[in-house]
């Protein structure tokens, strides 16, 4: 038992944060989160060209570079940290992921080289209805000719309005729940789709709403079997889940620190404000939220990496994904907001970045269920199956 | 990163399951499941014999050296040792502070005298030990004791006076180590030695303090020129306090991950009450359980961190600091909520006059969790100094 880094991946985290520390800085922040796009062309390619990022959990058969999910969570974590305005998250933690758990040989040789190439991408699954589980698919999809008609509405797509490559998810009419669920990938310019950026609290993170108007799509868009998609589904949410809790213990750790150095150099009374114990079981409360969060998401991590590669721990990954991102949802949200309140008046302004840190928590914490929808998944889990005689 | 364990590791884990499958039966089928925190008074003599029968399979003080009739387990063998014990439903161990912590002390800094003199006791199950650190004014504050202790010269031997309180299983114990001042006139965390007293002597008086359970598994110690050999003391005069912080860094080690199997069998429990008195249909509860579900198995996470990533010399990092404030209110959390599902029957007790069940005693046990081993908030003051590099309290 090695629970801990192998010195190449503390090689990737750091190289991951001095790239962050230095491109991800306030002022990129915010001038990237200002536009609707949400991010910076530029540092979008560096990161594909330069850094490679786009392929870090991609096989090598398809131009990746073949890490795991524990190097992909440890950069997540960074990205957090610094907040990166990009379309990493969607591109390689929903439409990568979508391609490898779904896709058959020639999509991924196809859609893989696209993202490895710097395509953008993302996934789109959710109605309006605001559910994050299988009865969030809305989306109708038919048999048509060769190929398929998909109909309906998507909303809180993840960068949705700027993705090369959509990921979708629909249902046969008149099917319910888990049953009925297809998806597909396509190019996002295809006839029929409409996309519209939406505005959101959180600006560093952009989401979209899709309609598709009769948008009809090859058979060979379709990914696995038809109506049967759930499982391949419910495993890329729950890949995604992951990722983002690794984004908010980053954030957590981030909102931590930037208090810290704030609480060290702001005086009150005739001395430091890090002083008072009031302010220091705050801060060592915000600690122990982050670590805590850490060893989540890191167990997480290596579960994650064995749904992705085989592995005996692949089949707990329901469990590990609501047990992260509940504590990591509820961590995101406390040490923000104990950040906001440890800073005084000048935590409520816009210029200081704390303010930043709290939205995305909130942003971060609602996407894909919060702590108390993924507490009562693993309720059923603990509560409601067989006896045990 | 890699979680599981050798084949090595996975014959050792057969290996003790097969022995405790074997062994704790028969005359020890009633112990399985008890004397553990809350319940330690109880079963005495039967989990005595216990220790006698785990010595004879080799299973006393496996992390120990081989030198000194240990295993040298390694820590993923400590840590499979502590959960199939826990598993097996082994009962609360009679001489844990003597193998957990007089014993790694006394082989970090005692002499080879002292090892041969305790250490075989220890393994054999049959000499057990009590702390002697807190004072009724040395608590969260230890370096405030008073207790002395006092070279004399016509005996040749130290002689010690003052009283220490909160002894737990100070009764039953036939020895003490005590942090006493050797030097009269000094304060704070100078002039300290660290002392193997033996209790059964006539400066020694031992009176039981009657806990908010009802029991008495801590007492007041008084100690009136007990004496205590010259080759007793650990370390040199005025050492004290090195000794008894090293001491402290032990009781954070491996064992904690045997106690978080015994968590995990109370809260099988908890959840086995809820689902037969409908508790489990409600949405609150519903939230708490999943939220201790999360919190434990983040607990095992934060463990296999701490124990991976110390130093080499079983140092712990900074974000070991966290570990105690974390299981402690985990505990007291969960404490609460088995009451909460018991509802209106958690106040109604086993049988008079203050029997309680395993569940009441574990709920109102849980209150102390949060204070000895360094209360939540001198932990938290720890964290923000020493972890956080956070300005130091002020002192009187
Ligand atoms: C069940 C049990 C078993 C025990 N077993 C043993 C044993 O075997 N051997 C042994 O030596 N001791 C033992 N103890 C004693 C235990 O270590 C002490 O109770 C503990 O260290 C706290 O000291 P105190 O009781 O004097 O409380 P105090 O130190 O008086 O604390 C009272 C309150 O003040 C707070 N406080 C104190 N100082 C500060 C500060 N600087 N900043 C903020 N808050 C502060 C504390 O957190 C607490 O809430 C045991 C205690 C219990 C409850």
């Amino acid at each position: 038992m090695e629970f801990r880094f192998t010195e190449e991946q503390e090689m990737i985290r750091d190289t991951a944060q001095a790239f962050l520390a230095e491109v991800s800085t306030s002022e990129a922040v915010r001038a990237a989160m200002a536009t609707e796009s949400g991010y910076d062309l530029d540092l979008w390619q560096r990161i594909c060209d330069q850094m490679y990022w786009q392929a870090i959990h991609i096989p090598e058969q398809y131009g990746g570079m073949g890490l795991g999910y524990v190097e992909l969570v440890a950069m997540l974590e960074q990205m957090g940290r610094y907040l990166l305005c990009s379309p990493f998250y969607a591109t390689v933690c929903l439409a990568a992921n979508s391609l490898l758990l779904a896709a058959d040989e020639a999509q991924k040789t196809d859609y893989l080289a696209q993202i490895v190439a710097g395509s953008t991408g993302t996934l789109a699954y959710t109605g309006m209805s605001g559910r994050w589980d299988a009865a969030a698919v809305e989306a109708t999809c038919e048999p048509s000719g060769d190929g398929y008609l998909i109909n309906g509405s998507y909303r809180f797509v993840p960068d949705g309005h700027t993705a090369d490559i959509l990921v979708v998810a629909a249902r046969l009419p008149g099917s319910e729940g888990e049953q009925g669920i297809s998806l597909f990938v396509l190019p996002a310019e295809t006839a029929g789709i409409s996309r519209q950026w939406l505005p959101t609290m959180d600006q560093t993170r952009k989401q979209a709403q899709l309609v598709c108007d009769q948008v009809h799509v090859p058979s060979s868009a379709l990914m696995g079997e038809a109506g049967n998609a759930w499982p391949q589904l419910s495993k890329i949410i729950d890949l995604a889940a992951v990722a983002i809790a690794a984004d908010q213990v980053g954030g957590a750790q981030q909102s931590l620190d930037i208090t810290l150095a704030y609480l060290q150099e702001r005086v009150q009374f005739g001395r430091v404000i890090a002083s008072y114990q009031a302010v220091k079981h705050k801060a060592a409360d915000m600690m122990l939220k982050a670590e805590a969060g850490r060893s989540a998401i890191y167990y997480a991590a290596c579960v994650a990496d064995e749904v992705l590669t085989g592995g005996p721990m692949a089949a707990e990954l329901p469990e590990a994904a609501s047990i992260a991102k509940a504590y990591c949802s509820d961590a995101y949200f406390f040490n923000a907001g104990c950040g906001i309140q440890l800073h005084g008046g000048v935590g409520f302004t816009a210029e200081y970045d704390i303010q930043l840190y709290f939205k995305r928590a909130k942003s971060t914490e609602t996407f894909l269920g919060n702590a108390a929808y993924h507490r009562e998944r693993l309720a059923r889990q603990l509560l409601d199956g067989e006896v045990a005689a | 990163m890699k979680l599981s364990f050798s084949a090595a590791d996975e014959q050792f884990r057969e290996e003790i399951a097969g022995w405790l499958r074997d062994n704790l039966c028969g005359e020890f089928e009633e112990i399985r499941f008890r004397g553990g925190p809350g319940d330690e008074h109880m079963y005495v003599e039967e989990r005595k014999a216990w220790e006698a029968r785990m010595h004879r399979g080799g299973w006393t003080c496996i992390g120990w050296p081989r030198e000194y009739g240990g295993r040298a387990a390694s820590i993923e063998q400590q840590v499979i040792f502590n959960e199939e014990y826990a598993r097996a439903g082994g009962p609360g161990r009679m001489g844990h502070i003597g193998e957990t912590l007089t014993g790694p002390t006394l082989i970090a800094f005692g002499s080879q005298e002292q090892k041969q003199r305790y250490l075989p006791g220890i393994l054999r199950g049959e000499e057990l030990w009590c702390q002697g650190y807190s004072e009724p004014n040395a608590g969260s504050d230890l370096a405030n004791v008073k207790t002395r202790a006092r070279f004399d010269e016509d005996s040749q031997q130290w002689q010690i006076s003052g009283q220490k309180v909160w002894t737990s299983l100070a009764h039953e114990s036939q020895y003490c180590f005590v942090l006493a001042r050797t030097d009269p006139d000094s304060v704070g965390h100078k002039g300290l030695g660290f002392f193997l007293v033996a209790m059964d002597q006539p400066g020694v008086e031992v009176r039981p303090i009657e806990q908010l359970t009802g029991t008495s598994e801590f007492n007041e110690v008084f100690f009136d020129e007990a004496v205590c050999s010259a080759q007793d003391i650990v370390g040199l005069p005025g050492e004290g306090w090195k000794v008894a912080m090293g001491l402290l860094g032990f009781e954070r080690g491996v064992s904690t991950l045997g106690q978080q199997m015994l968590f995990q069998n109370e809260f099988d429990e908890i959840i086995r009450v809820a689902r037969e008195n409908g508790a489990a249909q409600d949405p609150a509860i519903r939230q708490r359980i999943a939220d201790a579900h999360v919190g434990l198995r983040i607990m095992r996470f934060n463990s296999m961190r701490m124990l991976s990533g110390g130093g080499d010399d079983g140092s712990l990092q900074k974000e070991a600091m966290i570990y105690k404030l974390y299981w402690a209110t985990w505990h007291r959390n969960l404490g609460k909520l088995a009451m909460d599902i018991l509802g209106a029957e958690s106040e109604i007790l086993d049988a008079g006059p203050y029997e309680l069940n395993r569940l009441q005693s574990m709920y109102l046990f849980t209150r102390s969790d949060t204070i000895y081993g360094g209360t939540n908030q001198i932990q938290r003051n720890i964290i923000a100094e020493r972890a956080l590099g956070m300005p130091r309290e002020p002192r009187g």
